[in-house]
């Protein structure tokens, strides 16, 4: 470990791991283990929020919501903590244009600690060539995740809290659709709590526009083999991933594990629903959020 | 000493595939039409081979079921030769779609998990899962699960005719089902009957996977040996509950699951323990909570044949291999040659 920082309500920890800073893509996560404490087994998932490849350190951001990230807090400089990583799916890069136009413009929708794989999303894209638009939204300003350094992640920062202590009051979703009228996003891309994920996916197709959302589900093994963390979806043809052995359809959906087949999902494909995730419970801010 | 449990550090070298979404087949998905020859340890040290149950295994460490999938994603991690053999995610005649989420929660110094059996069915898992498996040149254990002693032997009636199939597993103790009467292994009659019919399906040595929460385990036991089991898998997870205290609610969306990892590990040992003794020259494979060697050693001292890791591969996947590795120099520093010496060498009265 080499460093830990309060980043407002979180903690920003760096390891050093140079496979997994070389390889890491956005989107795709690490399973973090303190070293220290044997009686707490499983590791942790948190997407990357930062790679440097040349300096072999990877960082995440993390919330202390139960022991083992109350461990992770409690880590300093020098401690062991155990990474495993790269895993799952990264973001796929945007869906073309439809009339041969340029790179699309891009709009990228964070929850709170949930806006970290944002970072190395809004550089990937940047390189792409793809106009960035970010909206950020959390219950109050101090959770939100390191707002100036959003700030230079693409051409417009929008921000909302739900007490309104900074940016404008209210949820993500109340300014999307003016934002991807405006700026004729050709993708939304999204991270934070699954309510919000389920009504940024609305959203996002209430407006035609194609939308990519990285989930949270509890994990244990995050390599594919305990089928904890899955996430319904609905199958099909075009469903990302595609057809698998071990997604047990019954029906219109299969449960998807998110460590292997995600955590990025195609919105439109999840069937938020079955979830507990009903339209008009999605709407509400906080509901279901869990701990990674 | 190299126990499974990692070192810290990071673990994914230069050596290690990249992840599924570099390569959306990843693994050491070998050439069709090549299997590979099944992997001999060679050279000086400790023999690490057993025999299960007439199937010979590499080394005695297994990696337990519902702990290691189908084996497909762990090919990233380690070679499945090198693992005793793969104890499959339990296979039902049709698919099921498991529980709802959250299906786990982490306890001290162990898990709950519900994850309700979820699998595609034994006609996908012959399809698709195992030709994998036997391209990787693994040892296969199908573990089969059923609502009634029909639906078990109609699983195993299936599994019978592949010949990458070599033994059968039949899980009668999963926690994670509708009703109590599904956990076969609480009745010795109740399990006996599953077993025969099993038998009756299948060529293949049949192992029956019991459950520690009753009150007279060896009577389990014998019923099941009787009925035509010819090895014993003890334990599998315990059947627990934990609460959100904040939100008054259950952990687990099922309410309550099964315990696993070191929590266990205790109970596993007694359980495999008492058995052996009353049992004699029944192959055990003894699992419950091993991370390192030297708990596998446990259970070997205390007369199982082989062992399975089960929740070690979460937390490091080649848990299985280290842990073997690791037996090795354990049998060295008792100044045995193989496996099979450690059950003489225990001494039961301290």
């Amino acid at each position: 470990m080499v460093a830990r920082e309060r980043a407002g309500a979180y903690h920003r920890l760096t390891v050093a791991a140079p496979a997994v800073a070389a390889t890491a893509r956005a989107g795709q996560f690490v399973e973090v283990r303190p070293g220290a404490d044997r009686s707490l087994l499983l590791g942790r998932a948190f997407s990357v929020h930062a790679a440097d490849p040349d300096a072999g350190t990877v960082e995440v951001v993390f919330d202390v919501v139960g022991p083992g990230t109350r461990a992770l807090a409690d880590v300093g400089p020098g401690d062991a903590v155990d990474v495993l990583g790269p895993l799952g799916r990264p973001f796929a890069p945007p869906a073309p244009t439809g009339n041969g136009g340029g790179p699309p413009a891009c709009l990228l929708v964070g929850g709170g600690y949930g806006t970290a794989p944002l970072f190395l999303l809004a550089r990937d894209l940047r390189a792409r060539g793809c106009p960035v638009d970010v909206l950020t939204g959390a219950s109050t300003a101090a959770r939100l995740l390191e707002p100036e350094a959003c700030a230079r992640l693409g051409r417009s920062l929008t921000v909302t809290t739900d007490d309104g202590s900074a940016g404008r009051r209210g949820v993500v979703t109340d300014p999307m659709p003016e934002l991807l009228a405006q700026a004729r996003t050709g993708q939304v891309y999204a991270c934070g709590p699954m309510p919000m994920l389920a009504a940024v996916s609305r959203t996002a197709a209430a407006a035609g526009v194609p939308c990519q959302v990285a989930v949270e589900e509890r994990m244990a093994c995050g390599t594919g083999i305990c089928f904890s963390c899955v996430v319904p979806v609905l199958e099909g043809p075009g469903e990302p991933g595609g057809p698998s052995s071990t997604g047990t359809g019954t029906g219109t959906t299969r449960m998807a594990r998110s460590c292997v087949e995600g955590p990025v999902f195609d919105g439109a494909a999840v069937a938020w629903a079955e979830l507990g995730l009903a339209p008009a419970a999605a709407d509400r801010p906080g509901v279901g959020e869990r701990a990674p | 000493m190299t126990g499974a449990a990692p070192s810290p550090g990071a673990r994914l070298g230069p050596g290690v595939p990249p992840a599924p979404g570099a390569s959306p087949a990843p693994g050491a998905s070998p050439a069709p039409g090549t299997p590979p020859a099944p992997r001999a340890r060679l050279g000086p040290g400790p023999d690490l081979s057993v025999d299960l149950c007439g199937v010979r295994l590499a080394t005695p460490v297994l990696a337990a079921s519902g702990c290691f999938g189908f084996g497909r994603e762990m090919a990233r991690f380690l070679d499945l030769r090198e693992v005793g053999a793969v104890v499959t995610k339990s296979v039902s005649l049709e698919p099921r779609r498991g529980r709802p989420t959250p299906r786990m929660a982490e306890t001290p110094s162990g898990m709950l998990n519900a994850i309700g059996l979820q699998n595609p069915g034994v006609e996908a898992f012959c399809a698709t899962d195992l030709p994998f498996l036997a391209g990787a040149g693994a040892r296969v254990v199908a573990s089969v699960v059923g609502r009634s002693a029909a639906e078990f032997a109609r699983v195993a009636g299936r599994l019978a005719r592949e010949d990458a199939v070599d033994l059968i597993e039949v899980n009668l103790s999963c926690p994670n089902v509708e009703h109590r009467g599904e956990v076969f292994a609480t009745d010795p009659d109740a399990a006996a009957a599953v077993v025969a019919a099993v038998k009756a399906a299948t060529g293949q040595p049949v192992l029956a996977k019991l459950t520690a929460d009753v009150t007279d385990l060896v009577a389990v036991a014998r019923a099941v040996v009787e009925a035509g089991a010819d090895g014993l898998t003890l334990i599998n997870t315990l059947l627990g509950m934990a609460v959100d205290v904040h939100r008054r609610r259950p952990l687990l969306a099922a309410g309550t699951g099964g315990l696993s990892g070191p929590a266990i590990r205790p109970v596993a040992v007694r359980c495999t323990w008492q058995v052996a003794t009353a049992l004699p020259g029944v192959p055990i494979v003894g699992t419950g909570g091993i991370l390192t060697a030297e708990d596998a050693a446990e259970f070997l001292l205390v007369g199982a044949r082989a062992v399975a890791v089960g929740t070690a591969s979460f937390v490091d996947p080649r848990a299985a291999v280290e842990v073997a590795d690791g037996l090795a120099a354990y049998l060295e520093t008792q100044g045995c040659g193989s496996v099979a010496e450690l059950p003489a060498l225990f001494q039961p009265e301290r």
